[in-house]
C-alpha cells in the first residue's frame, strides 16, 4: 500500500490481537484501554450453562483446550485447539460490520515436529462463534461440539494444510475455579479476568499426519477465560504451566513479567477429586534453567518450577522444543514432561519472547 | 612510529597519483556497477510488493457460481465451514459517479496471499481505519474529488489505478447497497488438508495468461543480477592489479621500516587501515556513481513495470539501505579478496635478503605456473558442477569457477600465441615486436583478463537476452492464437456473451481449466476444444504421430514442459491416473505443471466445471472488444487483446536491451580504462627497453605505432577467446541456471551481429586505451630517451 505499512493496522480500534511492539499494551494488546466494556466483578458468580458460551461486552476471550497424547506405540504428541474472541467494540452485531473478531489456533506437536494453523474471521455472519447450550464454539470448519450435557462430552476437530485432528473429550472430574471462584487476580493493582477449566478430560481419536494416520488416547485440559483489560501496562509476557501429576493432582500456575513492576506469580492446585487451592502472589515460582534457540529468539525450554506449600519441586523439560506458533501473534506452546518430586505431563506456553 | 610509518606509506600515493586515481577508480567503478544494478532490482522489487492490484487478488483463483447468480453471505459461510478458504470480494460501480468509479470491497481477515497480510513485529499491511466503523476507501488522488459526497473517510494511494477503488466487504456492501452482493470468492493456493467437495452450483475459475507475463520479470532480475556480479568482477580485476602493484613497488618501503623496527604487525594493521580507507571513499564514490547510473536506466525499467502494472509504478528512485549497504559491502570484500594475496607475499617477505624492488613481476613466471594450476583447478570443479550439479546454486558456482578458471588461463595462452607469432616472424623488427609484446605481458595480464571477462560477459548476457527474445516472442506468436481472451464473472455471464457472439463470424474456444495435484504438487489441467489455430501454432516441443487426432479423440494428453523435466515423462508414457502423454509443449514463464486433455474428456471428467475463459478468433478484435464492453460489465481485466499483449511484451524487450546495452557499454568501459592505466604505468618504465631500439634507428612515432598495434593484437587475441567463453557463458545462464530458477530451458541463438558490435567496441576500447600512452610516446623529448644511456643502471 504506497510504500506506508502501517504499523499495527488490523484491527485499528476493533482488535487487539496483534503483536503491540512496544509494552505500552501488554503482549497481543491484553493491557489496552477498554473503555465502555464490562469489567469482571468479585459479586456476579460464573453461572452454567450461561457462561460457556460468549461474552461480547468483555473485549477478549477464549476457549483452550490443550491435550498430552500417546500413539500405541508409545510415541507422545502435543495437540492444541484454541478459539480467540476479541471485541472492537462491546456489542455483537448483525452483518459485516460486527466489531467482533474470532481467531482460532489448531497445533500437533510430535517429538521432531510442529504442525501449526491459522483462522481469522469476523463475527455477525456466523462464520465463527460460540454457543452456550447446547455448547459448541467454531471457526470455519474447526469446531468443538457438545455430545452430553454442559461440556462433560465433547467432539472436536481441526485441520491445516498439512495436518488434521477429530477427537472426542470426556470430563472425568468436576469443573475447576481458579482465584476466588473464578475471579482471577492478574497483578498487584488488581486487574482480573474470569477464569475456569476442565482439567480432567480423557481424550481419544486421529491424527491425519504425513506419515500416516495415528490413533492416540490422552488427557486434555480446557481453560474458559474472559476479561476486558486483564493486564496492567507494564506486563508484557507471561508463562504459563497447566500439569498432570502421575497421582491425579493437577497444578496451574503462571508469572506474568512487568516491566516496572516485579513479576506477578499466581497459581491453583486441583486435588484429584477436583478440591482447589488458590496460591496468591509468590507462592508459585519458575525459573528458567535452560533456553535453546526458536524462531530466532532465545526461548527457555527447561524449567525449575516449585510450589513449596505442596512440597512440589520439578523440572519441566519441552517434549518438542521448536513448538513455536509462528501465527499473526506468535508465541511457545507445547506439550511438556515433569520430572522430580513429582512426575507427569503437561503444556507450557510462553508469549513475548 | 605509527604516525612516521604511515606518512611513508602513503608518500608513495603522492609520488604515483596514477596508482592511486587507478585504485581509486578501478573500485570505485566496479561498485558502482553492481549497486546500480542492485539499485534498479530493488526498485523494481518494491514496486511489485506495491502493486496494490495483489489486494484485489487479481492473480488469484475464484470461486464463482455456476448459475451466475451472487453468493449470499450465507453460502459463503457454508463454504467456509465445509472447509474451503475463501474470501468474498463485493464488486461495483459507485452510483452517482461519472464515468462510474468501481469499488471494490475485500474481506482482510479472510484474504489469501502473504501480500496484504504479512504477519511481522509491526502487524499488518492495511491503513489506519480500513475496518473501522466509518470505513476507508483507497482511491486514486484523482478520484478523491468523486468520492468526497458518500462521507467516507478517504486515503490516496497513488499506485492505485485510477477509477477504482479498494475498501472493506463492509463499506462497500453499505455504498452499493442492493446491487452489493458477494460477486466471487478468491480461493487461497494453500487449502487444508481436509475438505469437503465443492457443491455443484460452484466453479472455480483460474486467473488469466496475463500473470505469466508478470513472472518472466523475474527472469530479466536475474539477468540483471548476474551483469552486476560480472561487472563487479572485472573490476575487481582492475584493483587486484592495482593493490598488488602498489605492494610490489613499495618492497623497499617495507623493508626498511621492517629493519627500522616497525613489528610485522603494525605494518599490516596500517597497510589494511589505509587499504579499508579506500575501499570507503571508493566505495562511497561508486555508490554514488551507481545511483546515477540506475537513476538514468531506471526510467526504462520503469516503464517496463508500468506497463505490467497499468500505471502504478514510479519512475523514481529511493536510496534504499539494501542496496546501498550491499554496495558498501561488496567494495570492502572485494578489496580485501585483491589485497589477502599482496598481504601474504608480505608476511613470508625475507627481511634481510637483498633484494632489487620486483616492479611488474607481479606476474613472474612461478605464480603463472600456480594460476595455471589454479585454472585447471576451476575448470576442473567448472566440469564437475556441469555434470553433477543441481539447484541454482550449483548453476553459479558453475558460472564463477567457469570465469575465473577461464581468466586464469589467459596469461599462459597469450604468451604461448605470441611465443608462436615470434617464431613465425622473420623480420628483425617482427621478431622484436613480439618479443617485446611478450615481455609486457605480465604488466598488462590484469587489465586484459578484466577485459577478457568484460567481453565474454557482454557476449554472454547479449545472447542469452537475445535468444530470450527471439524464443518468447515466438512462443507467444504461437501459445495466443486467438485475437482475444476473455473471461467472463460468471457462467450465467459466459452464457449471455456466448449468445451475444452468435452471428459475429466469431470461433469460440472455451478454456475450462481445474487445479489437481501430479506427483504432490500443484498442477492444472485444461480441456481444449480441437481448433485450427491450435493445430497450427501450438508451441510442441516433442510429440507423437497425429499428436492433435489423438488428443481430440481423448487418447491421451498434452503436458507442459515443467511436468514433463519434473516427472521425467516422454511421449508415450504413461501420466499418473492413466493418460498417455501424447505430446510436450513449451509453456515459458509458468512454474506450475499443465496437463491439457480435449474438451469432451474434460467434460466427462469435471461435469460441474463450466468454462468462463474463452478464446476468441476473430477479424476484427478491436470492434469485437468495444462491442463487449459497450454491452457487458466486464471487470478491468476481464478482456485482453493478444495484439495488446504481444506488443506490451516485445516492449519490455526492447526496455531490456536498452539497459543491457547501456552495461554493455559501460563495463567495456571498465576494462578499457583498466588498459589505459596498466599501459600508463608501463610506459615510464619501458623507457629503457625502447631507448635502444630508438637509438638503432625507430623513429619515436614508428615506436608509438607499434605501441597501438599492440594494443590491437592483445585486444584481439583476448576478443577472440573472449568468444567461446562468452557463448560458453550464454549456455550455463540458459541451459543450467534458467532451468534451476524457472524450470524451463531456453534455446541458444547465435547472433553474429552482436558479436561482431561487441569485437568492435572492444578493439575501440583498447585503441582508446592505447592512444594516449602512444601519443605521449611520440612526443617523449629525445634528451630523456638519451638520458637512459647516461644513467644505465
Amino acid at each position: 500500500m504506497n510504500g506506508d505499512r502501517i504499523k499495527a493496522f488490523l484491527f485499528s480500534v476493533t482488535l487487539a490481537i496483534l503483536p503491540a511492539g512496544a509494552g505500552a499494551q501488554g503482549f497481543a494488546g491484553l493491557g489496552a484501554d477498554a473503555t465502555g466494556f464490562a469489567f469482571p466483578d468479585r459479586d456476579v458468580q460464573i453461572e452454567f450453562p450461561r457462561d460457556h458460551g460468549p461474552h461480547p461486552d468483555f473485549r477478549i476471550e477464549w476457549w483452550y483446550l490443550t491435550a498430552n497424547l500417546q500413539a500405541a506405540d508409545g510415541t507422545g504428541y502435543g495437540l492444541q485447539w484454541t478459539l480467540f474472541r476479541s471485541a472492537g467494540a462491546p456489542v455483537e452485531k448483525e452483518g459485516w460490520s460486527s466489531p467482533q473478531v474470532w481467531m482460532g489456533h489448531s497445533a500437533v506437536t510430535t517429538p521432531d515436529r510442529h504442525f501449526v494453523a491459522e483462522r481469522l474471521a469476523r463475527g455477525g455472519i456466523g462464520q465463527a462463534g460460540a454457543e452456550a447450550e447446547p455448547f459448541q464454539a467454531w471457526i470455519d470448519d474447526w469446531e468443538m461440539r457438545a455430545t452430553g450435557a454442559g461440556i462433560d462430552a465433547l467432539s472436536m476437530r481441526a485441520t491445516g494444510p498439512d495436518f488434521a485432528y477429530d477427537m472426542t473429550l470426556s470430563a472425568q472430574g468436576p469443573l475447576v475455579f481458579h482465584g476466588e471462584n473464578g475471579y482471577s487476580v492478574k497483578s498487584a493493582s488488581g486487574r482480573a479476568s474470569y477464569y475456569y477449566s476442565q482439567p480432567f478430560y480423557e481424550i481419544a481419536g486421529t491424527l491425519q499426519l504425513p506419515g500416516g494416520d495415528v490413533a492416540v488416547t490422552g488427557s486434555a485440559w480446557l481453560d474458559r477465560e474472559w476479561a476486558s483489560q486483564p493486564l496492567g501496562d507494564t506486563q508484557i509476557s507471561w508463562d504459563w504451566f497447566s500439569m498432570a501429576f502421575d497421582d491425579g493432582a493437577r497444578l496451574m500456575g503462571f508469572t506474568l513479567h512487568d516491566t516496572a513492576e516485579g513479576d506477578y506469580t499466581a497459581a491453583t492446585w486441583i486435588d484429584p477429586d477436583g478440591t482447589t487451592t488458590a496460591y496468591a502472589d509468590g507462592a508459585f515460582n519458575a525459573r528458567p534453567l535452560e533456553t535453546e534457540e526458536v524462531a530466532g529468539r532465545e526461548v527457555p525450554v527447561v524449567w525449575q518450577v516449585s510450589l513449596p506449600d505442596r512440597a512440589v519441586d520439578v523440572t519441566v523439560t519441552a517434549m518438542n522444543r521448536q513448538a513455536w506458533m509462528d501465527t499473526l501473534v506468535s508465541y511457545w506452546e507445547g506439550p511438556v514432561r515433569i520430572t522430580g518430586s513429582h512426575t507427569g505431563r503437561g503444556y507450557l506456553e510462553m508469549t513475548g519472547y | 612510529m605509527t604516525r612516521h610509518g604511515l606518512a611513508v606509506l602513503l608518500s608513495h600515493w603522492r609520488r604515483n597519483p596514477l596508482q592511486l586515481l587507478t585504485l581509486v577508480t578501478g573500485l570505485a567503478l566496479a561498485t558502482a556497477l553492481w549497486s546500480g544494478v542492485q539499485a534498479i532490482n530493488a526498485e523494481a522489487r518494491a514496486s511489485y510488493a506495491q502493486a496494490s492490484d495483489t489486494l484485489d487478488g487479481g492473480d488469484i483463483a475464484r470461486v464463482v457460481r455456476t448459475d451466475g447468480q451472487d453468493i449470499t453471505t450465507a453460502e459463503y459461510v457454508a463454504l467456509r465451514r465445509a472447509g474451503w478458504l475463501v474470501s468474498p470480494v463485493i464488486e461495483g460501480r459507485l452510483d452517482g459517479t461519472d464515468p462510474g468509479i468501481r469499488i471494490t470491497g475485500i474481506e482482510p481477515l479472510t484474504l489469501p496471499g502473504r501480500g496484504a497480510f504479512e504477519p511481522g513485529e509491526e502487524g499488518i499491511a492495511l491503513p489506519d481505519g480500513f475496518l473501522s466503523d466509518a470505513g476507508l476507501l483507497v482511491a486514486n488522488p484523482g478520484d478523491l474529488p468523486a468520492l468526497e459526497p458518500f462521507g467516507v473517510p478517504l486515503l490516496a494511494d497513488p499506485d492505485r489505478r485510477a477509477g477504482t477503488v479498494l475498501t472493506d466487504i463492509a463499506t462497500a456492501g453499505r455504498l452499493l447497497g442492493e446491487d452489493g452482493g458477494i460477486g466471487w470468492l478468491l480461493l487461497a493456493p494453500e487449502q487444508p488438508l481436509i475438505r469437503a467437495g465443492l457443491p455443484a452450483a460452484y466453479t472455480v475459475s483460474e486467473p488469466l495468461v496475463q500473470n505469466d507475463v508478470a513472472r518472466l520479470t523475474r527472469s530479466f532480475h536475474l539477468n540483471l543480477t548476474a551483469f552486476g556480479l560480472l561487472s563487479f568482477a572485472v573490476g575487481i580485476f582492475i584493483v587486484y592489479g592495482a593493490v598488488g602493484l602498489a605492494f610490489e613497488q613499495r618492497r623497499g618501503v617495507f623493508r626498511t621500516l621492517r629493519a627500522m623496527g616497525m613489528p610485522l604487525r603494525r605494518l599490516m594493521l596500517l597497510l589494511v587501515l589505509e587499504l579499508g580507507v579506500f575501499a570507503l571513499l571508493a566505495g562511497a564514490a561508486g555508490i554514488a556513481l551507481g545511483y546515477v547510473i540506475a537513476a538514468a536506466l531506471m526510467p526504462d525499467v520503469a516503464a517496463t513495470l508500468r506497463g505490467l502494472y497499468g500505471a502504478e509504478v514510479t519512475g523514481q528512485l529511493q536510496l534504499r539501505p539494501v542496496w546501498w549497504l550491499s554496495g558498501m559491502a561488496i567494495a570492502l570484500g572485494g578489496t580485501a579478496v585483491a589485497a589477502v594475496a599482496a598481504l601474504w607475499r608480505l608476511v613470508r617477505m625475507p627481511l634481510l635478503s637483498f633484494n632489487h624492488p620486483r616492479a611488474m613481476r607481479v606476474q613472474a613466471d612461478g605464480s603463472a605456473r600456480l594460476m595455471l594450476v589454479a585454472a585447471v583447478v576451476l575448470l576442473g570443479a567448472a566440469a564437475l558442477f556441469a555434470v553433477f550439479g543441481s539447484g541454482l546454486f550449483a548453476g553459479f558456482a558453475l558460472l564463477a569457477c567457469l570465469l575465473t578458471g577461464a581468466a586464469f588461463c589467459l596469461p599462459l595462452v597469450l604468451s604461448k600465441v605470441l611465443k608462436l607469432a615470434e617464431c613465425a616472424a622473420n623480420g628483425v623488427l617482427s621478431q622484436w615486436f613480439w618479443a617485446d609484446t611478450r615481455q609486457q605481458l605480465p604488466g598488462l595480464t590484469m587489465a586484459l583478463m578484466a577485459l577478457l571477462l568484460a567481453m565474454a560477459a557482454n557476449i554472454g548476457v547479449s545472447t542469452m537476452v537475445s535468444s530470450f527474445r527471439l524464443t518468447f516472442t515466438g512462443y507467444l506468436d504461437q501459445r495466443l492464437s486467438a485475437d482475444l481472451y476473455l473471461r467472463a464473472g460468471t457462467p450465467a455471464q459466459a452464457g449471455d456473451i456466448l449468445s451475444f457472439l452468435e452471428g459475429r463470424e466469431t470461433d469460440v474456444l472455451p478454456i475450462a481449466s481445474a487445479p489437481t495435484r501430479i506427483g504432490g504438487l500443484p498442477a492444472e489441467i485444461f480441456g481444449l476444444r480441437d481448433h485450427v489455430s491450435y493445430r497450427e501454432n501450438w508451441p510442441v516441443l516433442d510429440a507423437v504421430p497425429a499428436v492433435w487426432d489423438r488428443l481430440a479423440a481423448g487418447d491421451g494428453a498434452l503436458i507442459n514442459e515443467q511436468m514433463a523435466r519434473r516427472e521425467a515423462l516422454r511421449p508415450g508414457d504413461m501420466l499418473q491416473g492413466g493418460d498417455t502423454v501424447l505430446g510436450i509443449y513449451s509453456d515459458y514463464g509458468n512454474a506450475a505443471g499443465q496437463v491439457i486433455i480435449s474438451e469432451a474428456l474434460f467434460a466427462t471428467r469435471y461435469p460441474e466445471i463450466r468454462p468462463v475463459q474463452f478464446g476468441l478468433v476473430t477479424d476484427a478484435p478491436a470492434a469485437l472488444a468495444k462491442a463487449l464492453q459497450d454491452r457487458f460489465d466486464l471487470q478491468a481485466d476481464a478482456l485482453i487483446n493478444q495484439r495488446d499483449l504481444k506488443a506490451f511484451s516485445l516492449e519490455i524487450f526492447e526496455r531490456t536491451f536498452a539497459v543491457t546495452a547501456a552495461l554493455n557499454v559501460l563495463t567495456l568501459s571498465v576494462a578499457g580504462l583498466a588498459i589505459l592505466i596498466s599501459l600508463l604505468t608501463l610506459a615510464t618504465m619501458r623507457l629503457p627497453q625502447l631507448a635502444p631500439v630508438w637509438a638503432l634507428g625507430l623513429t619515436r612515432r614508428d615506436l608509438a605505432g607499434f605501441e597501438m598495434l599492440r594494443a590491437v593484437c592483445l585486444a584481439t587475441l583476448t576478443g577472440l577467446l573472449a568468444v567461446p567463453l562468452g557463448l560458453a557463458l550464454a549456455w550455463v545462464l540458459l541451459a543450467v541456471v534458467n532451468v534451476e530458477a524457472f524450470g524451463w530451458r531456453l534455446p541458444m541463438y547465435l547472433f553474429a551481429g552482436d558479436m561482431l558490435r561487441l569485437g568492435g567496441l572492444t578493439l575501440l576500447a583498447a585503441l582508446l586505451a592505447a592512444l594516449w600512452p602512444a601519443a605521449r610516446l611520440a612526443r617523449t623529448p629525445p634528451h630523456k630517451l638519451l638520458k637512459v644511456f647516461s644513467n644505465e643502471r
